[in-house]
């Protein structure tokens, strides 16, 4: 049988110095590794936030991304007419011919200009996307050099305020207003008519078709039939999968989090090896006397793994609670993070987002280190002849 | 008719080697111990008076020769089985008590309990009834360092006792207390072994506290010789 549980956590508190130093290194990995993770995650969650899943998203067969896809106004028109197009009140086909470039803009805080994402839009395109909604000024008018961008995409942008203007290809485009596109990754776009974008970048052909088919038992049939015509070359999916798949942005974060966070953890695991050997050294007659009592090697070990695993956890739980208030001081300052999308190699705009099971994740984390750290220890303390122990000061 | 000893020695040797040398802690020790005895043992330091309380309670080896408690040869236990044994047999005070710091009296005297199958209710009247026997029913809620010296060593015998062993070793337990509380414990030794029927082995330089035992054994490099 195993120790009571307050004998560990009374001697984890007695030794409250070593126990705060141990509690806040441990704190502070699992910070920067929550951190880490909960920028990762804020790219994964805009990505998965974004679209209708009753939308298909056309683009060239082969092409991974809207940026490096082409679609002709012929092929346009066909998928135009195809049957199965869900129509609007006003009895047009929900199909939207779209252009995607890459424009160079200054940022904000003068460290140099990054890449923004321009999309031509049509009417039926932003009638297809009901999450991106005006939030200042108005919406921009066709045949305009005029843009619309996103509200957090202005924060980070010299000139993106309304009245602002925007240098696209040989001209300027004037920011009409602001949308918000609830945390889709819409939030790292700036929208203009499609066919000005069209004669504005001098291009003939389109970046990609958004389409809604008009019942959703008809969508699968839909994208088969795309995908299979070898007239059109084209390849359907539905916009949510389409923006589900777009996670390579997040991976350097992720791997970043797993490298300095497996760094760091050797840090933290030497802390609370540290401590725990200090615990061991300064508890060897009391080791000696449990063992005369009857308990064995085993319950030994346990108990110092317990100890260890408490001691991390409680520096889990410091830096899981910082994290999360991070997130929400971010949020109350409508703080956004930018990074490039290497796949439209434009900005693209996420939120710190630290959810739950990222937080199980940093405990389980911090037991990880805690069990790393007092395995010797506890190995030690176990393997002290009884009589050696007890003789010990 | 002479019942059969609780403790039987037999040619018991205790060789350490530190460094090159060979240091003889016993040499070819027989001693019989009868249940209810308080055995004495006093010689000088270094006399292996010690070593041989630790080998009687199972928590040194010996190097060569038996050691059978209640007819179980102690030396043929494994490190496991030993613990078990000493767990449900003997009962240890220590000079220094010894008692858990971040432990209250109670909790200390609930530590050997919680290797046995018994109920949490159980227990608790278990450890009630062994602070009662020493006299401090009051106190098993206070930590060791809000007792006196006394008082730390009495939690430290209602702990030796409370799984109700059949022997009680007792390493010097009143080296580091003052006369009066020397006194108490003594005579909750002396208790245990008239009145209970436990058999008591104490080490002890002091005379007085030999005169509460049955039998005094003198050791002498490592040899009984009175």
């Amino acid at each position: 049988m195993a120790l009571p549980l307050n004998y560990n956590i009374r001697n984890v508190l007695v030794r409250w110095r070593t126990t705060l130093f141990t509690v806040l290194g441990i704190g502070a990995v699992v910070l920067v590794f929550l951190g880490l993770r909960a920028l990762g995650r804020g790219i994964e969650a805009t990505n998965a936030n974004t679209g209708d899943s009753r939308n298909l998203l056309v683009v060239r067969k082969g092409s991974q991304a809207e940026s490096g896809s082409l679609v002709s106004r012929e092929q346009f028109r066909t998928l135009r007419d195809l049957p199965g197009i869900a129509r609007n009140a006003a009895g047009e086909p929900l199909v939207s011919a779209e252009l995607v470039m890459i424009v160079s803009a200054p940022r904000r805080d003068e460290v140099g200009e990054a890449n923004t994402l321009i999309r031509g839009v049509t009417p039926r395109g932003m009638e297809l996307r009901s999450q991106v909604a005006l939030v200042e000024g108005r919406w921009f008018r066709a045949g305009q050099r005029e843009v619309v961008v996103s509200s957090r995409l202005a924060r980070r942008f010299a000139g993106f305020e309304v009245g602002g203007t925007i240098k696209a290809g040989p001209d300027r485009l004037t920011v009409v207003g602001h949308f918000d596109g609830r945390g889709s990754a819409f939030d790292s776009e700036a929208w203009m008519d499609a066919d000005e974008s069209r004669a504005l970048f001098d291009r003939e052909q389109y970046s990609s078709v958004l389409l809604r088919p008009a019942d959703d038992s008809l969508a699968a049939g839909l994208i088969q039939r795309i995908d299979h015509d070898k007239r059109l070359a084209l390849r359907a999916e539905r916009e949510v999968d389409y923006y589900s798949k777009q996670t390579m942005t997040a991976k350097p974060i992720n791997y970043l989090a797993g490298i300095l966070g497996t760094a760091m953890s050797v840090g933290a695991v030497f802390a609370a090896m540290n401590t725990m050997y200090a615990s061991v050294g300064a508890r060897t007659r009391e080791i000696g006397t449990l063992r005369v009592l009857g308990y064995s090697r085993r319950s030994i070990v346990l108990c110092f793994l317990i100890e260890g695993v408490l001691l991390a956890l409680l520096g889990g739980i410091l830096g899981c609670a910082t994290a999360w208030g991070l997130q929400v001081e971010l949020a109350a300052f409508n703080v956004s993070f930018g990074t490039l999308d290497f796949q439209s190699f434009a900005e693209t705009v996420f939120q710190f987002r630290v959810t739950p099971d990222l937080m199980l994740l940093g405990l389980g984390f911090s037991v990880v280190i805690g069990l790393a750290g007092s395995l010797l220890p506890a190995l030690r303390a176990a393997r002290l002849p009884v009589i050696v122990a007890l003789k010990s000061l | 008719m002479v019942a059969d000893p609780i403790v039987s020695i037999r040619d018991l040797s205790k060789v350490y080697r530190q460094g090159e040398i060979q240091v003889t802690a016993l040499n070819q020790v027989s001693i019989d111990i009868q249940t209810g005895e308080f055995v004495v043992l006093m010689g000088p330091s270094g006399s292996g008076k010690s070593t041989l309380l630790h080998i009687i309670a199972g928590i040194d080896r010996a190097s060569s020769g038996s050691v059978l408690v209640q007819g179980i040869n102690v030396a043929n236990l494994t490190e496991s089985q030993l613990a078990d044994w000493r767990n449900q047999n003997v009962g240890f005070v220590f000079q220094s008590f010894n008692l858990i710091p971040v432990l209250t009296a109670a909790e200390n005297v609930e530590l050997p309990l919680l290797l046995t199958a018994l109920g949490r209710a159980e227990r608790r009247r278990q450890v009630a009834l062994a602070l009662d026997l020493v006299g401090l029913a009051d106190r098993g809620h206070h930590r060791p360092d809000q007792m006196s010296g006394g008082q730390q060593q009495r939690v430290a015998i209602a702990r030796a006792l409370v799984t109700d062993p059949t022997l009680i070793v007792a390493d010097e337990p009143t080296g580091n207390l003052d006369a009066k509380s020397a006194t108490d414990v003594l005579s909750i030794l002396q208790a245990l072994s008239r009145d209970s029927r436990k058999t008591v082995i104490m080490v002890t330089h002091d005379p007085k506290a030999a005169g509460y035992g049955t039998r005094s054994l003198h050791l002498e490099k490592g040899e009984i010789v009175a």
